[in-house]
């Protein structure tokens, strides 16, 4: 769901890219949040916390720790404000966690 | 390890004013910012700005945001590191700064804090549930990345953020199902209620979120009013489907940065929570520590781009003595105030005047 006419911005064209969430391809735009490209494609569950309930974002600043995913195998990843780059491995994260 | 003369740490309206007016002293400044573009919060907003002409009334947030980083990128004095975290700060005024793959040490003279402040929670049942937002989060997933958010918003909070993001919400084409607000009047601008009156929102003041549904993401709402002790009425609560809950409950200014330097920290609500102690000069209980904009008490854009301002004169006074400082600081004190006057700026006035009283007292 993106915004395509608005009265008062204009969003130039951008570099679409490719990468992965939960091994499903999708398709996003370079540079923009991980969690926006998520969003715009309909995807709003992010994480799931120590017991189980399901996360998405909730400042969209980097603030709150709410949207944390796994990226490329790493974790605590604030899908708000990470850039999003060809060929990302993003998933979901599980509790807290783990390291490599 | 970096040395400069002062590090400012934020690149909002507060963070911006405050380099360029500790540059335009002659100060060498480092500007840190958490995100890859200046302009804070200024980025997100559309609508035009109230106050006076000198702090850009009838001006976008945008617009101001762009003209500012431009302003900052032209001056020589100032450096600037965005996707940068102030991590860590040591004795001595050592401060440790998250870049992009390393770590660096930043050493400075005078530090202005102008790091912003938090999106406020509430609590209800399923708070926590996907589509659950704060405001400012869907007006940054809007109006910077052109992302929707949903397609049937139901806002918490009629002060002027719930009111300006409702009605940013229809402008990007999203359904608003009502705003609710806990008190009995709408807290914004009138000229803003009027908008989202007139396109057809209903505005329930008295009346608050008091559960959310959904398995795995937000479906639905539970409304209710709100009697006199501001708990539900039993017996009027009712049901509305949607797929984003927007809470515009306040801001809390964040202190954390604050903290860790040793800045007396007190709680004044009017000033949105917890605060640092700071004078009129926005100077914390830390000599050559500065606080300005939202993290030195939650306010207004136009009065963060003051603050900023004169929190940058200040600590560059005191490293390039400057023959009109007390012209220019009397200058931003009088324009403040009288940004603050009138029925709007009437809470501010009692926080302020708390905060003086914290001061003056000479509390430990």
């Amino acid at each position: 769901m993106r915004i395509k006419d608005h009265p008062i911005l204009d969003f130039p064209p951008r570099r679409e890219v490719a990468f992965t969430f939960e091994g499903r391809e999708l398709i996003g735009y370079e540079g923009e949040p991980i969690a926006a490209a998520l969003q715009a494609a309909g995807i709003r569950v992010l994480r799931e916390m120590p017991g189980g309930r399901p996360r998405g974002f909730f400042c969209a600043i980097g603030n709150c720790s709410s949207c944390y995913v796994v990226v490329d195998g790493r974790p605590n990843v604030r899908s708000c404000i990470e850039p999003l780059r060809e060929g990302m491995r993003v998933s979901r994260q599980i509790g807290h966690g783990e390291l490599r | 390890m970096t040395r400069t003369e002062i590090v400012v740490v934020g690149g909002g309206p507060a963070g911006l004013a405050a380099s360029l007016a500790a540059s335009r002293s002659g100060a060498k400044v480092l500007l840190i910012e958490r995100q890859a573009q200046l302009g804070g919060q200024l980025v997100k907003q559309t609508h035009r700005f109230f106050g006076s002409s000198a702090q850009s009334a009838g001006v976008r947030g945008i617009t101001i945001a762009r003209d500012l980083a431009g302003q900052a990128a032209s001056m020589p004095e100032i450096t600037v590191w965005t996707q940068t975290e102030a991590l860590g700060y040591y004795a001595g005024g050592t401060l440790l700064a998250e870049r992009p793959e390393r770590v660096e040490i930043v050493q400075g003279a005078r530090m202005v804090l102008c790091v912003g402040a938090s999106e406020r929670p509430l609590a209800f049942p399923n708070n926590d549930l996907p589509g659950v937002y704060g405001a400012g989060a869907v007006q940054t997933l809007m109006n910077v990345y052109g992302v929707l958010p949903g397609r049937r918003v139901v806002m918490v909070g009629a002060g002027n953020i719930g009111l300006i993001v409702s009605y940013q919400l229809l402008q990007a084409g999203v359904e608003v199902a009502a705003i609710l607000e806990a008190a009995p009047q709408v807290g914004g601008y009138l000229v803003h209620a009027a908008k989202i009156a007139r396109a057809g929102v209903p505005i329930m003041t008295s009346h608050s979120v008091v559960a959310a549904f959904g398995e795995t993401e937000l479906v639905g709402i539970r409304a209710a009013r709100l009697g006199p002790d501001w708990r539900p009425v039993p017996g009027t609560g009712f049901d509305v489907d949607c797929d984003v809950l927007c809470l515009a409950v306040g801001l809390s200014p964040l202190v954390e940065l604050a903290r860790l330097v040793g800045c007396e920290v007190c709680y004044i609500p009017e000033l949105g929570g917890y605060v640092p102690v700071h004078d009129d000069e926005l100077e914390t209980t830390v000599p050559g520590v500065y606080v300005a904009g939202d993290a030195a008490g939650v306010e207004e854009a136009s009065s963060a781009l003051i603050e900023g301002h004169l929190a940058g004169l200040a600590a560059a006074h005191g490293l390039y003595p400057q023959v009109d400082y007390e012209a220019h600081r009397g200058a931003a004190l009088a324009e403040l105030e009288a940004l603050r006057a009138g029925p709007t700026g009437a809470k501010i006035r009692v926080g302020l005047s708390k905060m003086a009283q914290v001061k003056g007292g000479g509390r430990q």
